[in-house]
């Protein structure tokens, strides 16, 4: 698994500052979801997702699967 | 025993015989004391009409996203501020997610695309698609592309797709309040046309959009009217940026209470969990669904959210001693 760990200056579910209070929910909702915003640049991200998996492509930050 | 279940025990268990709009209705107001009355009654009719085994299905999405309806439950609208991408599936990618999802032991693999109907490019990606898959997966193929003509209903047939899935959603009544750009008769003779061309027909909706009680006993017969091949039962799962994101999940004992009153509405039609049960139901309530009407399973994940996974949910079904149905049984 390669999740988005690098730099999360933005959170991968809402795509708001990750620095701020109330992003338990969206952590917890992410259990079942895949990220939508890239954490690095907060561009919303091509996904795809696959019975088993999924795939999130940023155009700047490039492929990640989870 | 409250009366609707002693006419069910009668009339469903006995002849076979589903409940009216009323009986439903009924079943769905039952006090949570009754409700294992009820799920005990449901299970012994899924196990007499339908036997022990339970279907297992997985699906993936060809075409993501930039839908041009409004369906206020879908986070792929394109009308809407839904964070979902438009992204397009590739052909090896789609016949490596077929084979993913033979491996967990599954019969059934759904290709689903989000548009209001196909167009040209997207029959062409399904015709190259479906023989790539049957050259390589022993798997049947399902479809979901919504409203069709009657060419495309004839070229599916054609490629081999042997079930077309399009939900009505919620019953009739309650539609326009879900969806503006098309109606609910618009999708009744897409069914029509795929039930005609002898594709079996999987027709479900989600329930949790708004509809009372009442409208849910409606859509129930109505399902019940169309007598469909299988009904996939979905709980709303608000997504963000969709005019129903802030909706309450569904009561967990409403869930259930559903399941049974479906299964006695349907008691040979295939009914299969879909999605929002993990959040509606979570673990515990799955198996009471399983043990309460329940006959098909979409393991794995969905469309644009992820599911659990498809081993916990094979280990639940060995531990309940229900086989997967095989797919030399289908055939």
């Amino acid at each position: 698994m390669t999740e988005l760990v690098a730099a999360q200056r933005w959170c991968d579910r809402c795509g708001e500052d990750a620095s701020t209070a109330g992003h338990e929910s969206c952590a917890a909702a992410r259990a079942l979801e895949p990220p939508r915003y890239c954490p690095q640049c907060r561009r919303r991200m091509k996904v795809q997702v696959l019975p088993v998996g999924w795939s999130a492509v940023c155009v700047e930050h490039g492929e990640s699967r989870g | 025993m409250p009366e609707i279940l002693d006419q069910a025990r009668t009339q469903v268990l006995g002849d076979g015989v589903g409940l009216d709009q009323a009986g439903v209705l009924a079943v769905l107001n039952l006090p949570d004391e009754h409700l294992p009355a009820a799920l005990q009654l449901a299970h012994e009719v899924r196990m007499r009409w339908c036997g022990p085994e339970v279907e297992v299905e997985g699906i993936v999405s060809l075409k993501t996203g930039g839908c041009p309806e409004d369906c206020h439950f879908c986070s792929q609208s394109g009308l809407f501020t839904s964070p979902v991408r438009s992204v397009w599936l590739d052909i090896p990618s789609l016949v490596e997610a077929a084979k993913q999802t033979a491996k967990t032991g599954a019969t059934e693999f759904c290709i689903v695309a989000a548009v209001r109907g196909p167009d040209d490019r997207l029959m062409k990606q399904m015709r190259e698609g479906v023989a790539a898959i049957k050259a390589e997966v022993d798997i049947q193929v399902a479809a979901s592309l919504g409203m069709l003509s009657q060419e495309q209903v004839d070229d599916l047939v054609d490629m081999g797709v042997h079930r077309y899935n399009h939900n009505l959603e919620t019953c009739r009544s309650y539609f326009p309040n879900v969806v503006t750009t098309h109606s609910w008769e618009e999708r009744w003779e897409t069914l029509r046309m795929v039930r005609d061309s002898g594709m079996e027909v999987c027709c479900g909706g989600i329930l949790g959009l708004g509809e009372t009680v009442e409208q849910r006993a409606e859509f129930a017969a109505q399902l019940a009217e169309l007598d469909p091949h299988e009904v996939p039962l979905n709980f709303l799962n608000p997504r963000p940026g969709t005019p129903l994101g802030d909706r309450p999940v569904v009561e967990g004992k409403d869930a259930l209470r559903a399941i049974a009153a479906f299964r006695l509405a349907m008691p040979r039609t295939i009914l299969r969990y879909a999605g929002g049960r993990e959040i509606t139901l979570g673990d515990l309530g799955t198996r009471d669904g399983l043990l309460g009407g329940i006959n098909a399973v979409i393991v794995g994940n969905y469309l644009t959210t992820l599911g659990r996974p498809a081993t916990a949910d094979l280990d639940l079904l060995d531990e309940l001693k229900m086989p997967v149905k095989a797919l030399s049984a289908t055939l």
